[in-house]
C-alpha cells in the first residue's frame, strides 16, 4: 500500500492543475463570449500572426 | 472597463465650447457602446470589427457576438453617431447604447464569483468522494485514517472558500431574527465537518467529509443556474433601457447643441425635433405641430399645439419643430411624478413570499426539531455523546435541501429558457410563480393590443386621382398619418408623381398646387369641411373643391386574438382598459371579442380598478405599455410590458415581451402554471426521499454510503423533472 504515498499526491496535483487551469480561463474572461469565440476560429483574420 | 460615466460631459466648461455649432457633442472619454442586432457570424464580427479599427481616432473595437454588441475605445472626439452611420453603411444596424445604464460588470461578476466556487467545490468533492469509495469498499485501519484525513485537509479549506455565500446569508437571516433554507443548509455542513473530524481523530468508522462539499456542489449549482438566468434577463433589460440615449437639443446663443437631458435647467430653451419626445415639461415659445399623447393618457388622436401651450415630458412631437421653453426639469416633470406612483404600488407586491421560502419556513424548524430530537432520544438511550452526535448530523444531512436547493431554480432556468426563446424577458424571480396564479388579465388598448400605429381604412373608397394626390401629398410629411397612407400606396404600386411646391404646414397638413389649383390633405377644419365622424380622420382635397374624408384605424397587434382566445381557453376572464374614447374602444373590443371592456379610463382609475379586483381576491395579471398604465402595472399581481413602451412602464413590469407578437401572453400563463407544478412536484419527490431516509438516519443506520446515494439521486431526479419544462417547445 506504500504506493499510496505516491498516487495520493499525484492525483491531487493533477487535478489541482485542472482547477487552476479553470480558474486561470474564468479570471482572464474566456467566457464573457462564448459565441463569438466559437465563429472567431473560422475567420483567417489572425491566421499567419498573432493579433498584436 | 473603469468609467461607466462616459456619457455625461461637460465636467469642464471648455468641453462645452469645442464643437461646431450643431454637431453632436463629443463624449470627452470615449467608451461608446453598439447594440449591433443583426450580426449573426464570423463575417459580421470580421467586417464590424474591421470597419470600426479602420476609423480615425479608434484605439480598439471589439464585437461581442453573443450579447451582440460592440466596445469601442476611442480618442476624445468620436461620437457614437458617426459610427453608427459607419456601421449602418457597411450594411449593419447598429443603435447606440447609454455604458452609464449597463452596469453587467456587477451582475457578470457574482455569475463568476458563484461559478468559481461551484468549480472549486466540484474539484474538491470529486477527490474526497474518490478517497470515500476506497473507505466503502472495505479500506481499514490505518489506511482509513489516512484516507479519512486526506479528505479533511482537502474539504475544510474547500469548504471554508466555497459554502461562504451560504454562511453570509444564513448569519444575516439569523441576525435578523428570520430562519431560512441557507441556516439549516449551514448547520448541516458545518455539523458534518465537526463530527466528521471528532470521528477521524478518533479514528471511527464514518465521516461524512464528502457529504458536506457535494451538498455545497450541488447547492452551488442551484444559486448559479439562479444568477445565470437572472444575469440574461438583467442584461437583456439593460439594453432595452441603454438604447434611449437622453439626449436633448438646447438653443444656445450660437445655435442648438445636443446635451445631456441631466443638463437642462428651468428656463433654458429646448428643441423637440418632428418624431422627438419632450425631454422636460414645458411651454411653447414657437413652431406650431401636433403632439401624440398616446403614452401619457392612451388618447389615439394626436392634439394641436401653438405658441403658449403646454407640454408635458414625454410627449411625442409630429409635425413640426417646436422650441419650449422648460418649467420642470429632471425629477420635477410630470413624467417622473407619475413614476413615483410607481414606488407606493410596488411596496404592496414586495410582500409575495415564494414557494420557496414558503417551503423553506415549514422546512427549516422542522429538520432543526427532528434533529435536536434524534440527538436527545440517543443521549438519553445510550448516554454517548459521540454516537447522538453522528445521528443528529446523519439527520441534518440526509434532510439536508439538496433537491429542495435545486427544486426551483432548476424549474425557472428551464421555463424562463423556453419563454425567452419565445420572446418574453422575465425581470423579477418570482413573477413565474406569480403569473401561475393569474385568473384574471386586464389589457391596454393603445400600443399594448393595437400596434399604436394606424393604418388607412377606406383608401379602396377613393377614386384613382384621389388616389394619386394623397400619395404625393402625403410624402412630403413624417406625420404618422402620412406615414401610413404612403404605406397603403405602396403596397398598392401606385408610382410616384412629384408635385410642385410641396409645403408642410406644421399642425394643419401638406399643400401643393397643380394646374392653378390648391390640393391639400390634413386636418378636416384646414381642408374646410367639418368633421362629421368619430375616429381618426384627415381630410383630402384634390383641388376640385369636394374634400373627402380619409379614415383611420389602429390595428390589432399581431398575436393579440390568439393571446386573448389563448386566455379564454385557460378559463382567464380579459377586461379592456383603455384611456381612448368609448367608440373606439367598443368597436375594438368587438374585434377582439372582449365583453368586459372599460373607456376613458384616467391612470389612477385604471390602478385603482387593478386595486379593486385585488381586493375580491383575484390574481391580476396587466399588460400595459404608456405612462397611463404604469401604477396599474405596479399595482397587478404580476405585470407585462411591450419592448416598446415607456421605460417607466417597463421598469414598473415583471416581463418585458421583446418582438411584436402577443401570442406569447397566453403561452406564458400555461408555462408558469406547469412550471410551478414541476416546482411543487420536485418538492414531493425531495420529501419523498427523506420519508424514506429519515426514519433510517434516525435509527442510526445511515452509512455516510446511504446518505451520499440519497442525496445524488434525489438531485438528479430533481433536475431531470424541471427539463420537462424545456419540453415541446
Amino acid at each position: 500500500m506504500n504506493v499510496l504515498a505516491y498516487l495520493i499526491p499525484i492525483s491531487l496535483i493533477l487535478g489541482g492543475l485542472g482547477l487552476v487551469g479553470f480558474l486561470y480561463t474564468l479570471k482572464s474572461r474566456q467566457y464573457d463570449d462564448p459565441d463569438g469565440d466559437s465563429r472567431r476560429i473560422l475567420s483567417d483574420t489572425w491566421d499567419d500572426a498573432p493579433k498584436p | 472597463m473603469t468609467a461607466a460615466t462616459t456619457n455625461t460631459p461637460v465636467a469642464c466648461p471648455g468641453c462645452l465650447a469645442t464643437p461646431v455649432e450643431g454637431a453632436p457633442v463629443a463624449l470627452p472619454d470615449a467608451r461608446v457602446v453598439l447594440s449591433l442586432p443583426t450580426i449573426h457570424c464570423q463575417a459580421c464580427i470580421a467586417k464590424v470589427e474591421k470597419a470600426l479599427n479602420a476609423h480615425p481616432g479608434i484605439k480598439n473595437a471589439r464585437v461581442n457576438l453573443t450579447l451582440k454588441r460592440a466596445l469601442v475605445e476611442a480618442e476624445p472626439g468620436v461620437n457614437a453617431p458617426e459610427l453608427v452611420t459607419l456601421l449602418e453603411g457597411e450594411g449593419f444596424e447598429a443603435h447606440e447604447l447609454d455604458p452609464g445604464a449597463l452596469n453587467e460588470t456587477a451582475t457578470r461578476m457574482a455569475s463568476r464569483d458563484i461559478l468559481m466556487r461551484l468549480a472549486v467545490a466540484g474539484f474538491a468533492s470529486m477527490n474526497v468522494m474518490l478517497l470515500s469509495v476506497a473507505v466503502w469498499s472495505g479500506a481499514t485501519d490505518s489506511t482509513r485514517d489516512l484516507f479519512h484525513w486526506i479528505s479533511a485537509a482537502i474539504a475544510i479549506p474547500a469548504i471554508a472558500f466555497s459554502a461562504q455565500p451560504f454562511f453570509r446569508n444564513a448569519w444575516a437571516a439569523l441576525r435578523a431574527g428570520r430562519l431560512n433554507m441557507d441556516v439549516p443548509i449551514t448547520l448541516a455542513i458545518l455539523l458534518a465537518l465537526v463530527t466528521s473530524l471528532w470521528e477521524t481523530w478518533l479514528s471511527g468508522h464514518h465521516a461524512y467529509f464528502d457529504a458536506a462539499l457535494t451538498l455545497t456542489f450541488f447547492l452551488l449549482a442551484g444559486r448559479w443556474l439562479d444568477a445565470r438566468a437572472r444575469s440574461a434577463a438583467r442584461s437583456a433589460a439593460e439594453e432595452l433601457t441603454a438604447l434611449e440615449v437622453p439626449r436633448a437639443w438646447r438653443i444656445e446663443a450660437e445655435g442648438p447643441s445636443e446635451v445631456s437631458v441631466a443638463e437642462l435647467r428651468v428656463d433654458d430653451l429646448v428643441l423637440v425635433r418632428p418624431g422627438g419626445r419632450a425631454p422636460v415639461d414645458g411651454v411653447v415659445t414657437e413652431g406650431h405641430s401636433e403632439v401624440d399623447r398616446a403614452m401619457l393618457t392612451g388618447e389615439t388622436l394626436p392634439e394641436v399645439r401653438g405658441v403658449g401651450d403646454v407640454i408635458s415630458a414625454g410627449e411625442v412631437n409630429l409635425t413640426g419643430p417646436l422650441t419650449l421653453r422648460a418649467t420642470a426639469v429632471g425629477q420635477d416633470t410630470s413624467l417622473q411624478r407619475m413614476a413615483e406612483l410607481v414606488a407606493v404600488a410596488e411596496s404592496g407586491r414586495s410582500r409575495y413570499t415564494s414557494l420557496a421560502d414558503r417551503a423553506a419556513k415549514l422546512y427549516a424548524p422542522g429538520v432543526h426539531i427532528l434533529s435536536a430530537l434524534a440527538f436527545l432520544g440517543w443521549l438519553i438511550w445510550s448516554g454517548d455523546m459521540r454516537i447522538s452526535l453522528n445521528i443528529a448530523a446523519a439527520v441534518l444531512i440526509i434532510t439536508c435541501p439538496c433537491a429542495l436547493g435545486l427544486a426551483v431554480p432548476a424549474v425557472t432556468t428551464a421555463a424562463s429558457g423556453r419563454l425567452f426563446g419565445k420572446g418574453l424577458l422575465i425581470k423579477n424571480a418570482t413573477a413565474l410563480e406569480r403569473l401561475a396564479e393569474v385568473d384574471t388579465v386586464v389589457f391596454d388598448k393603445t400600443g399594448t393590443l393595437t400596434t399604436g400605429k394606424p393604418r388607412l381604412s377606406n383608401w379602396a373608397d377613393l377614386n384613382a386621382r384621389q388616389q394619386e394626390v394623397a400619395y404625393a401629398l402625403a410624402q412630403g410629411s413624417s406625420h404618422p398619418l402620412s406615414r401610413a397612407i404612403v404605406a397603403v400606396a405602396q403596397s398598392a404600386g401606385l408610382p410616384v408623381q412629384p408635385l410642385k411646391g410641396l409645403v408642410e404646414k406644421p399642425g394643419f397638413g401638406t399643400e401643393a398646387e397643380a394646374n392653378g389649383q390648391i390640393q391639400r390633405l390634413g386636418r378636416p377644419d384646414w381642408v374646410g369641411v367639418a368633421v362629421e365622424q368619430d375616429g381618426i380622420c384627415a381630410a383630402l382635397d384634390v383641388g376640385d373643391g369636394a374634400p373627402v374624408f380619409l379614415t383611420f384605424e389602429d390595428d390589432a397587434r399581431m398575436g393579440a386574438t390568439d393571446a386573448i382566445s389563448g386566455l379564454k381557453d385557460a378559463g382567464i376572464r380579459v377586461v379592456l382598459l383603455s384611456g381612448d374614447r368609448v367608440t373606439a374602444v367598443r368597436e375594438f373590443a368587438a374585434e377582439l371579442q372582449v365583453s368586459e371592456w372599460h373607456a376613458a379610463m384616467l391612470p389612477h382609475q385604471k390602478a385603482q380598478f387593478v386595486k379593486a379586483l385585488r381586493e375580491e381576491g383575484h390574481h391580476v395579471l396587466m399588460v400595459g405599455d404608456g405612462l397611463n398604465d404604469t401604477a396599474a402595472l405596479a399595482t397587478a399581481h404580476v405585470s407585462i410590458s411591450p419592448a416598446q413602451a415607456l421605460d417607466a412602464a417597463r421598469a414598473a413590469s415583471d416581463m418585458v415581451l421583446l418582438g411584436q407578437d402577443l401570442s406569447p401572453v397566453a403561452e406564458a400563463v400555461l408555462v408558469a402554471r406547469q412550471a410551478t407544478k414541476r416546482i411543487k412536484e420536485n418538492f414531493r419527490i425531495a420529501t419523498l426521499y427523506n420519508v424514506i431516509a429519515v426514519p433510517l438516519a434516525v435509527a442510526g443506520m445511515a452509512t455516510p454510503l446511504i446518505a451520499a446515494l440519497a442525496m445524488s439521486t434525489s438531485s438528479i431526479t430533481v433536475s431531470l423533472n424541471a427539463l420537462r419544462v424545456r419540453g415541446r417547445g
